[in-house]
């Protein structure tokens, strides 16, 4: 437990600003009520990623996961806080760290149909990114292409064709046969599953399984489906409104949600054995990023909201080994205190 | 009693230059007033082909070329263009995956209610406002007169989706067709809109027929199911029967893909293969170069056959024993 965690994001920001245009600026010069509008799609987020680990990051769209994905593979520079890898920092460091560590982090994204180059072959699509850095010669490049579709069980003989001549979940293995090809470390898995049939899903869901056994990969698997990150996941972070509100090890998360939302979220699923049921849901819906409530992010929403709630930030705080939550209900007195917290302190 | 919905031997076929493409072979299955009929299956099992025949929306080079639709017992294969649009959006009503497929985004919310309602009453615009208003109140969305002064993109996904059913249920339709209507939503989202539509559904006596790749939603909302795969019912049944002790090897296999009817963690047991194409259908059952338990007998077709009271379309069914025997 003493090593640094592979992947660090410290204290994180990301804000999106949409910058006023010449019009809105001679408006505003001359006395209108025009401001800058300003996203804050994650607010102060912490996230360790050990070696070996699959982390689970849960939440509705809007509330910043993709954004935090992104953010831990580099793909977007925070507007605050630091990004460490096996403990030191990637911004500050030379370029040539920084080019590996880039390598090392890959990822995969949703839309197995928008993120391949239509007018690419799959073995340039595939082949490219190791040839240009040197992660194998020009010359053993077909063999190499080979070898990564094999291993996310395609046929090499498809290498010639272009995405469109694939199914979805063709397109899904080729999507991570193109990361996997830099030999990574790391992979951030953005809804890489979602687009696909149920029975597709679980054939690519035991491929992301095997090929961590395999290659000993680390993933932050992104996810609003709560069924695949259980199976998946070894810890889960739920996000809401680009902050975290719970982080815990995946059974006992799922055991004993400590966070309203978390409580809320895990009520709604959908369950194979609960049948005729009588639905019921969270009321209202993700507050607009733009315009967030003050004090804690969830009270309008919540069941349990009291005065304080819409006042003060509740910190992530640790209310048992292992596992963290925001919320004022966990200062409370022990017998106000939400469901879950004595099942797992007890 | 008839049924609200009665769809007999039902075939759509497209006729493409590639050849003939079977979407929809001979389906049947009745919905009963207040109940609701999951319809499974994945992408291109024709199950969303099924119910845009139903609505009467197939386009070319598509065609329904067999079968009957009955809605209360009468066949709306047979009804001229003209009729079909008093039936449309008033006795049958349909939502849709992407919401937008149901709204004008050029259009005001209450230009485009307004003119459903009166598309089939003989209503002033301000009784058909007022009866906008109380459709959009219904679905659960607040501020309404404001709300029906906006345009679809002032609304959230969610929104938008609560104005289509809205939209769908203002005339109090017979039957409602809802295709993957909460797919493309978040989770309490998806819960919100499932709670509503059951309790309109239930309120008004609207049969509903509910298509959907997600075996968990069906199993807390419908009564019962059908697994559609390659064009075909393969098995249908309540929908205890169905996922409790599936007959189909198909059905079976779907429900082992599900994530937690697995340990976690373990290598989720799969269904080899994908989907065939509808154009080059293997000869025999569809399902048979996927299947662990096709023999020989599997190169002809199997029928549809009651089982139990109960049908199937499987030469070696998954019997009770058989299961005790794996497990």
């Amino acid at each position: 437990m003493s090593a640094a965690p592979l992947l660090e994001l410290r204290g994180v920001s990301k804000r999106f600003v949409r910058s006023l245009d010449t019009a809105a600026r001679i408006a505003r010069r001359l006395g209108a009520n025009v401001r800058e509008e300003v996203v804050h799609a994650v607010d102060g987020v912490d996230l360790a990623v050990r070696q070996g680990e699959v982390v689970g990051l849960v939440g509705e769209s809007g509330c910043g996961k993709s954004t935090l994905g992104r953010l831990a593979a580099g793909l977007h520079a925070p507007s605050a806080g630091t990004r460490l890898w096996r403990g030191r920092e990637v911004d500050s460091a030379p370029p040539e760290e920084r080019r590996r560590t880039g390598l090392a982090i890959q990822m995969i994204f949703q839309d197995p149909y928008a993120s391949l180059n239509p007018r690419m072959r799959v073995a340039d699509i595939v082949g490219e990114a190791p040839v240009v850095h040197g992660v194998v010669p020009r010359a053993a490049q077909r063999d190499y292409v080979a070898e990564c579709l094999v291993r996310v069980g395609l046929d090499p003989v498809l290498a010639r064709r272009y995405p469109h001549q694939f199914s979805g979940g063709q397109r899904a293995r080729i999507g991570i046969a193109r990361a996997l090809a830099v030999r990574p470390e790391f992979l951030v898995c953005d809804e890489a599953v979602a687009a696909l049939d149920v029975s597709i899903q679980a054939q690519v869901l035991n491929l992301f399984l095997r090929l961590r056994a395999e290659l000993g990969l680390t993933y932050l698997f992104i996810s609003h489906d709560l069924g695949v990150v259980r199976h998946l996941a070894d810890r889960v972070v739920i996000m809401y409104l680009g902050r975290v509100v719970e982080a815990a090890p995946t059974a006992a998360l799922y055991a004993a949600p400590n966070h309203p939302y978390t409580q809320g979220l895990l009520a709604e699923v959908p369950r194979l054995d609960v049948r005729h049921r009588t639905f019921s849901a969270v009321r209202g819906e993700i507050p607009s990023p733009l315009a967030p409530p003050p004090g804690c992010h969830f009270h309008p929403r919540c069941p349990h909201a009291m005065p304080r709630c819409k006042i003060e930030r509740p910190s992530l705080r640790e209310i048992a080994p292992g596992r963290l939550s925001a919320c004022h209900l966990n200062d409370a007195p022990a017998d106000a205190a939400p469901a879950g917290l004595s099942e797992v302190t007890a | 009693m008839i049924p609200t919905l009665a769809v007999d031997q039902l075939r759509t076929h497209f006729f493409t230059r590639q050849g003939v493409v079977k979407a929809v072979d001979g389906v049947s299955f009745d919905v009963h007033a207040g109940k609701v009929l999951g319809l499974v299956g994945e992408s291109g099992s024709g199950k969303s082909m099924t119910g845009f025949s139903i609505i009467g929306l197939v386009d070319p080079p598509g065609r329904i070329v067999g079968g009957e639709i009955r809605l209360k017992g009468r066949n709306l294969r047979d009804l001229a263009p003209a009729e079909w649009r008093a039936v449309r959006g008033d006795r049958v009503a349909m939502i849709f995956q992407d919401p937008m497929m149901t709204l004008n985004p050029v259009l005001r919310i209450d230009t485009q209610m307004i003119e459903a309602v009166r598309a089939h009453a003989a209503l002033s615009v301000e009784a058909a406002r007022e009866r906008s208003r109380e459709a959009l109140v219904r679905v659960g969305i607040a501020s309404p007169d404001e709300r029906l002064r906006a345009y679809p993109h002032q609304f959230s996904g969610g929104m938008r989706q609560r104005v289509a059913i809205a939209i769908a249920l203002i005339n109090r339709p017979d039957l409602l067709i809802a295709d993957e209507p909460t797919t493309a939503l978040d989770v309490t989202i998806q819960g919100q809109i499932l709670a509503e539509v059951q309790k309109l559904c239930r309120e008004s006596g609207t049969a509903l027929l509910w298509i959907t790749h997600d075996l968990a939603v069906i199993a807390g909302l419908a009564d019962e199911v059908c697994v559609m795969y390659a064009g075909r019912i393969v098995e249908r049944g309540t929908v205890n029967e169905v996922l409790d002790a599936p007959l189909h090897p198909y059905t079976r296999g779907l429900l082992d893909s599900v994530p937690s009817r697995n340990r976690p963690g373990a290598p989720l047991r799969q269904i080899p293969g994908m989907s065939p194409s509808l154009a080059r259908l293997p000869e025999g059952c569809a399902f048979r170069e996927r299947c662990a338990r096709a023999t020989e007998t599997c190169l002809s077709e199997p029928p549809l056959y009651s089982l139990g009271g109960r049908e199937v379309r499987c030469f070696h069914p998954i019997h009770a024993e058989d299961e005790a025997s794996v497990e």
